[in-house]
Parts: structure tokens; sequence; C-alpha cells
């Protein structure tokens, strides 16, 4: 039973060391600056609503 | 007083589409997360906008408009592969990890070893965990995201982390970032099991 603990233990701390590093890769994608075609897009598609 | 002659409240006045520019880094995170690649993310990400502009009457004001927008990305990201037809499917990545080189970690986790694998996954198993183990969705979130059951989720989320502990090399019972107390802790209970 204790052991039984244990196993769980470490499944769950291998767990979180994956979700840590699925977060850090998360983030660093996070901090990349968004390119401006997407603003520059949006731009475009208010143009295009606004002279309907 | 009651105002009774007032009619809508200023706050939800607000166009949705005037929020998307808060969505576009996550947005592009996840497109990256499913190609793996700047460019079919950004575009990716720009078909999404598009749908998402032209399609925002069947957004449901109030509800999470980051997880509808992330619908939206997986929905196209999926029917364009479908389309492509390509690739050979393979959703539990079992082909891919079978050509993974497991790293010779010695004690830590390198992060490039960790997007490596992270890489093999099939595109499915890269979703799930992105959406529940990164981005922060619960598990019914994602279930809705994904037009699957709840339970699906979380049997590929285990799947999916099973798979790149393999490639990795995380053995249970082992614990490469902190451990020499959880090591000796497993031994001292089994030997203790053993014992008794």
């Amino acid at each position: 039973m204790y052991s039984d603990m244990a196993d769980e233990k470490s499944k769950s701390s291998i767990k979180e060391q994956i979700n840590a590093n699925l977060k850090r890769v998360y983030e660093e994608a996070l901090q990349e600056e968004v390119p401006d075609r997407f603003k520059d897009l949006l731009a475009q598609l208010k143009a295009k609503e606004g002279g309907k | 007083m009651m105002a009774s002659s007032k009619t809508a409240p200023e706050t939800e006045i607000r166009d949705p589409r005037e929020e998307l520019p808060e969505h576009l880094g996550a947005l592009r995170a996840f497109a990256l997360s499913l190609t793996r690649n700047g460019a079919s993310a950004d575009d990716l990400v720009q078909d999404t906008i598009v749908k998402a502009w032209s399609n925002i009457d069947k957004f449901e004001k109030g509800t999470n408009l980051r997880a509808w927008l992330f619908t939206i990305l997986r929905n196209t990201f999926y029917s364009d592969r479908r389309k492509r037809k390509r690739e050979v499917a393979d959703p539990d990545g079992v082909h891919a990890a079978s050509l993974f080189e497991k790293p010779a970690h010695d004690g830590r986790l390198a992060m490039n070893d960790f997007v490596r694998a992270f890489d093999q996954l099939s595109p499915e198993h890269r979703e799930v965990l992105t959406l529940v183990g990164a981005s922060g969705f619960s598990y019914e979130e994602a279930a809705g995201m994904m037009s699957v059951a709840v339970g699906t989720v979380k049997s590929r989320a285990n799947r999916a982390r099973a798979r790149l502990a393999e490639m990795l090399g995380l053995e249970e019972g082992e614990d490469i970032m902190s451990g020499s107390d959880r090591n000796s802790l497993a031994v001292m209970g089994r030997s203790g099991v053993a014992a008794a």
C-alpha cells in the first residue's frame, strides 16, 4: 500500500513535469510578437464592413 | 427608483469583433502547437480570423470568445488536413514514437528534448495537451471545443502524457527533476512491504 502511494506520487510528478514543460513551450509561443498581417487583416475587414 | 424605460445596458453593446486583437497571441500559440511550423500557423490564424469575423453572429455573447476562436482554429486545421490527406493517420503517434531516439538525460529534462518529443506527438495529442495542460482550459471546455466526451479528453490527455513520458524515458517511480527524497521514499516503501 505504501509503495502504491509512492507510485501514485511519482505518476503525478511526471504529470506535473510534463505540464510545466507544456506551459513553457506555450508561454514561449505567446511571447512571440503577433505579426502585423493580422492587425492589417482586422483593419481591412473592419473597413470593408464600414463601406457596406 | 427603477429606471424602467432604460434599454440595453452599455456593457452588452461591445461587438465581440472588437476583442479579436486580444486573442491573436493565444490563437497563434495554439496554431503553433498544432502545426509546429510558423508559416502554417500564421495561415491558420489568418483563416480563423476571417471565419470568425464573418460568422460572428454565431458567437453566443457572454460565452468564452477564446474557446470559440480556438474551436474555429482547430476545426479549420483538421479539415485542411483531411483535404490534403497526405499524412498517414497516426492519431496516437505510435509510429512517430517508435522512430524517436530517447534523450540521454542525466537527471534533468532539457527543454529541447521535450520540444523534440512534443513534435513527435500526433496533432490530436498536442492539441489536448495544449488545451488542458498549457492554456488552462478545463476538461469540460476542451471537450466542448473538440466535440468529444469529457472522458475522451481525459483518456487522450493521459495517453499523450504517457507517450511523452515514454519517449523522454521518464519512468514511473523515477523523479528526474528533483528528487532523491521521492526515490528513497519509494524504495523504503517497497522494502517495507517486502519485509512485512
